[in-house]
């Protein structure tokens, strides 16, 4: 004999919950009442015990997914027989039509007692006459969780048209995400019987989204339905929250920041030279590597010490000048991009630069940063140059107004004293934010760059 | 024989490492399952100590463990809900040991009361905290300090978890912590959410000893409860009284 296993209701207004850990393998021998599977709603993590004792026999809702309640999650042979078997991976999450099936009332069902019986199912409704509206018992109000009906209001879909399938004939999210996908309720019934093998995976950023609040909730706005995301063979993963971070930052700095781009070029042959010349020596004598980068930030500090608007922040309607030169190098990371910032940059001479910059990319790949070291920059520098990049167009990095982009360094044939000569070149971009820095400001302090680069002086050892 | 049905026995522990608190939670739960203590509120502040749920993202956690060490954090993985979170001196940390069965068998609600205590106590200080939708939590809007507009902070964090409607982990209130160690929990140290305190919300010092009576005082009035001070030696005997004979049952 076999019990199903549910999804228990944990509360009145909780309609579904996410299978965290199945603490059985299929197989595996459980007692009644012993703890089966873990799940979670909200803030709440819950133990749910076996309704029966016998065998794991199947688990038909992984890990990680979510299904209404209800749903039959698992199967306990009660004679421990019968091949064990295992749900799909998550991938084709909610593919199983069955998510009602309400067997027997069990021990799980600690909730409540067992609702009303669901609605019938959309497939019926093609014998009755496609265009027939579903049966719903009783009341007119349509039930439904503050999800599915803002889901329902962001896609236009009139609630009442989509056939509900939850308990007592609620509009699951389920539902109410098929009806998106299946153009759904928006004047039509949805087809019956729907050629999609599956449905609209739950939003990764489900969850997240709900946990980030208002203002971020712009930087994972979608320009299109979600239903147009999903076709052919795809996978999804949930971004990390690191990869949210870096979401949400770009798109405010892109909201709160008008962004100009200026693009200038220097003559860094000189540069080159240099380097090559000393970099064993440099790397002898300091055990640092010798890198391009400091040269930049010495440059980068000599313009901004000329015009400090554009070592600023803005607040409201007033700009904070810094007297620090706080220089955040963009690191790209294998999962990520971090900014970390070398402090007092005017301070430091360049084997001073040098080994900050070192210290902190090194750092910051193997995740040691301490969190201040993120902090309080003062103005960016990007390098989409280390990747062969002609020149990049980068996002300020908030609260800054400015952001240096440097080309990579490469030979080109130059125009020099009306001949043409080959010179190492480097294209310089500076993305810079219209509220307080203009384009005369913008050009001269390029120029200041391009000056001190191509003119160097300064000894680096 | 035991206190009667609707009490609530409050028991502050101090200063406690989150250890040993969460094995006399285990303890208690246990205990409470079996009906052998009445509904069980546990009160205690933790040294510096991360934890993080067990849907908790580790990438959450900023700092190295070697950074932690030197910092003297102590990180621990646990079986509440919720993601990653920071105790310290200055925070009241509740651990409500409750037969939910027994009150009202809903964690969404279980969850609001405990904001709801929360929010009341805040509100006796002047203070108007609150919720925001889809975040648990208690939030405090505060004015706009720059270009991010209005901005929300948490005030209390929130994670539970629930074994055949007993209820474990609970709540912390920031009263006077040093927030600068909910950076270490931060990724990119890009502002987000913010955490803050009462003290810093009031201005002033304030300790937790005048804040805890009314969140306890709350509780007790939401929940329908009898709250009744004993004390950690009181519930130590019981609980081993109800430990002893039945040496292997249990979890």
């Amino acid at each position: 004999m076999s019990t199903n296993v549910i999804m228990p209701q944990m509360g009145e207004s909780i309609f579904e919950g996410t299978i965290t850990k199945w603490l059985k393998k299929p197989g595996e021998k459980v007692e009644r009442d012993e703890p089966l599977f873990e799940i979670s709603t909200d803030k709440v993590d819950a133990e749910i015990p076996s309704p029966a004792a016998g065998v794991l026999k199947e688990i038909k809702v992984s890990e990680g997914q979510t299904v209404p309640i209800q749903t039959v999650v698992g199967v306990i042979d009660a004679d421990g027989a019968g091949a064990a078997t295992v749900a799909p991976a998550p991938a084709k999450p909610q593919a199983k039509e069955e998510p009602m099936h309400l067997g027997e009332p069990t021990k799980a069902e600690m909730a409540k007692p067992a609702p009303p019986a669901p609605a019938p199912r959309p497939a019926p409704v093609a014998a009755a006459g496609a265009s027939a509206p579903p049966q719903r018992p009783g009341t007119e109000k349509v039930r439904s969780s503050p999800l599915v009906r803002r889901l329902a209001r962001e896609n236009s879909i009139d609630l009442t048209q989509v056939p509900g399938t939850g308990a007592g004939g609620r509009v699951s999210k389920r539902d109410i995400l098929s009806a998106i996908e299946g153009g759904g309720a928006r004047g039509q019934q949805a087809p019956a019987s729907a050629s999609r093998p599956a449905a609209v995976p739950p939003p990764a950023a489900g969850a997240s989204q709900a946990r980030l609040g208002e203002q971020a909730h712009a930087a994972f706005e979608s320009a299109v339905p979600r239903e147009r995301m999903y076709f052919g063979n795809y996978s999804v993963e949930p971004m990390s929250v690191m990869r949210q971070k870096i979401a949400e930052h770009m798109v405010l700095s892109k909201r709160v920041s008008p962004h100009v781009y200026s693009i200038d070029e220097a003559d860094v042959t000189g540069l080159v030279k240099l380097r090559n010349q000393k970099k064993d020596e440099f790397e002898r004598t300091t055990g640092s590597k010798l890198t391009f980068m400091p040269f930049f930030i010495r440059a980068a500090v000599e313009g901004l010490r000329a015009f400090p608007t554009v070592n600023s922040s803005v607040d409201g309607t007033n700009i904070v000048y810094h007297r620090e030169c706080n220089i955040g190098i963009a690191v790209a990371l294998d999962w990520g991009l971090i900014v970390p910032v070398v402090k007092n940059a005017e301070e430091k001479n360049f084997l001073g630069l040098q080994r900050a910059i070192n210290d902190l990319a090194e750092r910051a790949r193997s995740k040691r940063l301490k969190p201040e070291e993120v902090q309080e920059g003062t103005f960016s520098i990007t390098n989409p140059g280390v990747f062969g990049g002609l020149m990049g167009l980068p996002v300020i990095s908030q609260p800054n107004v400015a952001i240096l982009g440097l080309g990579t360094i490469e030979k080109r044939p130059v125009v020099v004293d009306d001949a043409i000569a080959i010179r190492s070149m480097v294209y310089l971009t500076l993305s810079y934010d219209h509220r307080v820095v203009d384009g005369a400001i913008a050009h001269q302090f390029m120029g200041k760059i391009k000056h001190f680069l191509e003119n160097w002086t300064e000894s680096i050892l | 024989m035991m206190a009667h049905d609707k009490a609530c026995w409050v028991v502050d522990l101090g200063l406690i490492q989150y250890g040993p608190a969460f094995d006399l939670q285990r303890r208690l739960v246990a205990a409470r399952k079996a009906a052998a203590v009445p509904d069980v509120l546990l009160l205690c502040e933790h040294p510096h100590v991360i934890t993080l749920g067990r849907n908790g993202h580790q990438e959450n956690l900023l700092a190295s463990s070697h950074l932690l060490r030197q910092m003297g954090v102590e990180f621990h993985a646990t079986n509440r809900g919720g993601d990653i979170t920071y105790h310290g001196p200055g925070q009241i940390v509740g651990y409500p040991i409750l037969n939910l069965a027994a009150i009202r068998r809903d964690v969404a609600w279980y969850v609001r009361q405990l904001e709801e205590a929360m929010i009341r106590a805040t509100a006796e200080f002047g203070i108007e905290a609150g919720r925001k939708a889809g975040l648990t939590g208690v939030w405090v809007d505060v004015s706009s300090d720059g270009v991010n507009g209005q901005a929300s902070e948490k005030l209390a964090a929130i994670g539970v978890h629930l074994s055949r409607w007993v209820t474990s982990h609970g709540f912390a209130y920031n009263v006077s912590t040093d927030l600068r160690y909910f950076d270490l929990i931060v990724p990119c140290g890009i502002p987000d959410k913010r955490a803050t305190s009462l003290e810093r919300l009031l201005g002033h010092a304030v300790s937790r000893e005048e804040v805890a009576p009314r969140i306890v005082g709350h509780l007790g009035e939401i929940f329908g409860r009898e709250m009744q001070f004993v004390s950690r030696e009181t519930l130590e005997e019981v609980l081993q009284e109800h430990e002893t004979p039945v040496a292997h049952a249990g979890v």
